[in-house]
């Protein structure tokens, strides 16, 4: 067979891929695309499980070892059937937090951190190169076939690195034009799934020919095949339970965690019940898939000459026998299995490079410049583009310079081996809150290392490792020895890695996770994550707006404290012309109920709970309460501290106070006792002095007399000071009991110019009165209130120093009451000396001319505080003017 | 010949009771009843003795006292200084001030005389 007709029906075929891919994707943009959502297409698009390496390499695989071939479709069937809610969950954090790759999940759920979303990149590149240097080769390896087939040498051809070339830059033509389309990858590429899901068809039937043809058209039937098996080396083969285990395991984990599958598996699903049929859907065409493979195995091990590649036989038993329309839909099968997974895997790894590494390093090179939205998004486009590239590069360059010496399976192994790492900070992401970024990162590294030393790097043969190294140890540390690890040896090299790297990658994800703590953003990741179902059952709409509010209002309670939170709500509420507490959640409320919270817990913190609970997105409600809690409780203590502090320095303020008070007091007190020991005193002196005189004899007559006189009035006045003392000590102990008599104002004033005229001293005083004015019945103690006008009548009388003492009272109604004015035509009072005539002892004259101890004024100011009025001294009136207010309720 | 003496005192029946007492005795008095003034009034009459009255009009009986004692020609004048305020601290305030007795009012007539007999006796 003309190999430059296989090569025009290949490039047909990519041509027709091409088409599907650009109509899939027209259909799916017009919105008719209905058909693409089926779950048909999902689980065909799962096949990209099934590579060249399960296409060809099963059959060799089977060849080889047996039915050890069957754990590397057991697996992903164990996890269909069994682990079916891992990836419900799976399917289902990755829609909600629109996760666009591994990377992006592990990033995501340790708080977004990039320093994971480089290790799980570099990982997977590192893991996946091998396995696309796998693809290119198998399809080389069968387009050299071919070539062989023509030449009759069954050798392979000298240009296969050009051939791997041509087809790995077929692949990420295909790959760029079809998978960077879209910038968001949550769009999904309905193109690429619906070429692959054709794919798939193409391999199965392809498979299915083959297989039926060798059994039916070679062997005779079942029963013949059957026969053949039974005396074939692989009936004598003997299950290693251990190992089958790790494998089954291996290939289970690999399933979950390669990023061509987690493109496909979540990324790509466009409807979570698509796994339901998955679930059994993708069994089945994995068991038809290995339907054939023993038959093929033990048939082409029978018919084929000593020595032929046990990995082609799916091709090279139809060429043998001359059925070269059949080799060609083999060879199209195992093309189909190889470009869909490369071209999956490569948007997987661009998407994961352009998003972690090349992104966050352009941002940063930039230096803020990244403003402009139009140029990130073609900054994004390119880079998917170039990693793509960089990706198949990578493939081509470790195909070229691996020089294809191992076996198809023991790469895809090392592959699988490579990325399992990602298992115990995947799963315990999705199931343990407990889990943090250092604990993910500290297990990721290990497992990538031990790795990378126990079976990726010893793969590229001794050029890496030298022989004595492996079989001693590097400086003949023996227990380092990258294949018997502390010397456990008799493990396959395989299993080996796979036991040590997991076992300490979990180990140090669990310890590092218990002893680290996470932040607050991680915290709330990992309850979204963990439980994304809990929440997403709850998932609301705007119209259940009552439930959401109240979730709000128990949120803002826990961070704002209750009575303000329930004032906001309240509020907010009225304003929305609602009753009770809960408001509609219109964007207004919420931006406001945001601003009001980040008060509190800062802008970034309100916006993402406030998000959270009414965005309606994945976090409980009760995760959110425990990071209100946290923040409740620091700004309790925070401001309890504060309330201490605020207390202290109040107690000390009022201390301060109190002892100024004191010291004020303890001054005024000396001060009283001082005035009154020099009022008591100085009327003594003048009596004991004359007392002497006259009890000596040295006197007589009308000296006798005046000296007696001045002892009676200083006795008098003692007697005076004394009794406004003890009234004045009555009234301000409030002791006082009022005498509510009627009277008019009138006469209460008569009583009072009567009384002061008739006080000895003091010059005589032309009172003027409107007696009109006066008839104003009072009911109040009216002795009281005479008091009052007697003292400041005798002051006007004492005082007043005009030629001819003149004293006005004025009548009037105000607003503060009934007033009294009292206006004498003499000098006044000095403006310095206001503010203290109504204090104690503030005489103002000498002492001889006061005749009173200084209090009148302190006593009447006294009496119209216990009448409810006031006394006051009116300045600006020419002579001395007193305003005496009564509250009118009395007048 | 007499001593003289100078009151300042601002209470007119105290005035009248030691101008009596004193003049009975001999003493040649001279009353001043204003603070304000009293300086110049020692100035003018100096006199053998001064009977100070602490509460005054004008200027209270420190600061007279402390003029007084400020001037060369009085720091050693006998100052028998009388108050109705017998407090110890104005005793204390007295005594800082360089005054030659202090008495508190009231007072009996002979121990006034045998006081200022005392504190003039040396002149």
């Amino acid at each position: 067979m003309n190999s430059n007709v296989l090569i025009s029906v290949s490039l047909v075929y990519v041509a027709f891929l091409f088409l599907v891919a650009f109509g899939a994707d027209k259909w799916a943009r017009a919105g008719r695309g209905a058909w693409l959502r089926s779950p048909i297409v999902y689980t065909l698009s799962l096949s990209i499980y099934c590579t060249a390496w399960t296409f060809y390499g099963a059959v060799g695989y089977a060849a080889r070892s047996g039915l050890e071939f069957v754990t590397i479709y057991l697996g992903p069937t164990l996890v269909m059937v069994g682990w079916w809610w891992i990836l419900r969950k799976l399917v289902r954090i990755g829609r909600a937090q629109r996760i666009t790759s591994v990377a992006d999940l592990i990033s995501s759920r340790y708080g977004k951190s990039n320093l994971l979303g480089v290790i799980v990149t570099t990982l997977a590149v590192v893991g996946t190169t091998p396995y696309i240097a796998l693809q290119l080769q198998s399809v080389t390896l069968s387009l050299a076939v071919f070539s062989a087939e023509d030449s009759g040498t069954g050798l392979v051809t000298s240009d296969a690195p050009a051939t791997a070339l041509w087809v790995a830059a077929g692949l990420a033509v295909f790959t760029v034009m079809f998978g960077t389309r879209n910038l968001d990858v949550n769009e999904r590429h309905h193109g690429v799934v619906t070429a692959i899901a054709v794919e798939a068809v193409v391999k199965l039937v392809a498979l299915l020919a083959v297989g039926i043809f060798v059994v039916w058209g070679l062997s005779g039937g079942a029963a013949n095949v059957a026969r053949m098996i039974d005396a074939s080396p692989i009936a004598e083969w003997q299950l290693d339970g251990g190992r089958w285990a790790a494998l089954t395991f291996l290939s289970a984990a690999a399933f979950l965690t390669l990023p061509r599958m987690f493109q496909v598996l979540v990324v790509e699903n466009v409807d979570e019940n698509q796994l339901a049929t998955a679930s059994w859907a993708f069994p089945l065409y994995l068991f038809l898939m290995s339907l054939f493979v023993v038959p093929i195995a033990v048939v082409g091990l029978a018919r084929l000459p000593e020595g032929s590649n046990p990995d082609l036989f799916v091709l090279t038993l139809p060429l043998a026998e001359g059925h070269n329309g059949l080799a060609m839909l083999a060879f199209l099968g195992g093309f189909s299995s190889a470009t869909s997974m490369v071209i999956v895997a490569a948007i997987a790894l661009s998407t994961m490079v352009s998003n972690h590494i090349v992104m966050p390093l352009w941002l940063s090179f930039r230096q803020g410049g990244a403003s402009v939205s139009g140029d990130v998004r073609n900054i994004v486009l390119i880079a998917r583009r170039v990693s793509i590239g960089v990706v198949l590069a990578f493939g081509y360059l470790y195909y070229r310079f691996s020089g294809g010496g191992e076996a198809l399976a023991a790469i895809g192994l090392i592959s699988f081996v490579g990325i399992v790492q990602v298992l115990p900070a995947m799963l315990g992401g999705l199931f343990w809150r407990g889990a943090t970024r250092v604990g993910a990162a500290a297990g990721l590294i290990a497992g990538f290392a031990i790795w990378a030393y126990a079976l990726f790097l010893p793969s590229f043969g001794t050029a890496l490792f030298a022989p004595e190294m492996m079989a001693t140890g590097p400086w003949g540390i023996g227990w380092l020895r990258p294949q018997a690890f502390f010397g456990i040896e008799g493990m396959a090299p395989v299993v080996h890695a796979l036991v040590w790297s997991l076992v300490i990658n979990s180990a140090l994800f669990f310890t590092f996770s218990l002893v680290s703590f996470p932040t607050p953003l991680e915290r709330l990741q990992g309850a979204q994550f963990v439980n994304v179902f809990e929440h997403s059952k709850a998932r609301r709409g705007w119209a259940s707006g009552v439930a959401e509010a109240e979730d709000l209002l128990i949120m803002a309670q826990r961070i704002m404290g209750g009575a303000q939170a329930q004032a906001l709500f309240r509020a907010q509420a009225a304003a929305q012309g609602k009753s009770g507490y809960l408001p509609d959640t219109t964007p207004e409320f919420l931006e406001r109920l945001e601003r009001e919270l980040s008060g509190s817990v800062g802008a970034a913190t309100a916006h993402a709970m406030v998000g959270q609970i009414a965005g309606g997105a994945a976090v409980s409600v009760k995760d959110l309460m425990a990071v209100a809690d946290e923040t409740q409780q620091m700004l309790e203590y925070s401001s309890q501290l504060e309330a201490k502090s605020e207390e202290l320095s109040r107690t000390a303020r009022q201390l301060q106070e109190a002892n100024e008070k004191l010291t004020q007091l303890s001054i005024q007190k000396d001060a009283f006792l001082s005035q009154i020991s020099h009022e008591l005193r100085t009327p003594m002196t003048s009596i004991r002095a004359f007392s002497e005189i006259l009890r000596d004899g040295a006197v007589d007559g009308p000296a006798q007399h005046h000296y007696a006189s001045i002892i009676e009035d200083e006795a008098i006045r003692l007697t005076r000071l004394l009794d406004d003392l003890l009234d004045l000590a009555v009234l301000e102990a409030g002791q006082v009991t009022l005498n509510v008599q009627s009277a008019t104002l009138g006469a209460v004033l008569d009583r009072a110019v009567a009384a002061a005229r008739s006080a000895t001293d003091g010059r005589p005083l032309d009172i003027r009165r409107d007696r009109a004015r006066e008839d104003v019945t009072l009911e109040t103690d009216t002795d009281r209130l005479s008091q009052v006008f007697i003292n400041i009548i005798a002051n006007a009388r004492k005082y007043c120093d005009a030629a001819k003492p003149r004293l006005t009272i004025w009548v009037s109604k105000q607003e503060s009451g009934l007033v009294i004015d009292f206006i004498d035509n003499g000098a006044g009072i000095p403006a310095d000396a206001e503010a203290m005539i109504f204090e104690k002892f503030s005489r103002l004259t000498d002492q001889q001319k006061a005749g009173g101890a200084g209090l009148g004024l302190a006593i009447s100011r006294e009496i119209m505080n216990k009448l409810g009025g006031t006394i006051a001294y009116l300045p600006g009136q020419g002579g001395a003017a007193f305003r005496v207010t009564l509250p009118l309720a009395a007048g | 010949m007499a001593k003289r003496v100078v009151i300042v005192e601002d209470e007119p029946n105290i005035i009248e009771a030691i101008n009596f007492i004193l003049s009975r005795d001999g003493w040649d008095v001279t009353v001043h009843a204003n603070g304000e003034t009293a300086v110049d009034a020692v100035r003018a009459v100096r006199p053998d003795a001064i009977l100070l009255d602490v509460m005054l009009p004008g200027r209270s009986g420190y600061d007279i006292l402390k003029e007084l004692r400020a001037d060369p020609d009085f720091a050693a004048l006998p100052v028998l200084m009388l108050t109705a305020r017998g407090q110890k601290k104005d005793r204390e305030m007295a005594d800082a001030l360089g005054v030659t007795r202090f008495m508190t009012k009231p007072f009996s007539n002979a121990e006034l005389l045998a006081v200022l007999g005392e504190i003039t006796a040396g002149a």
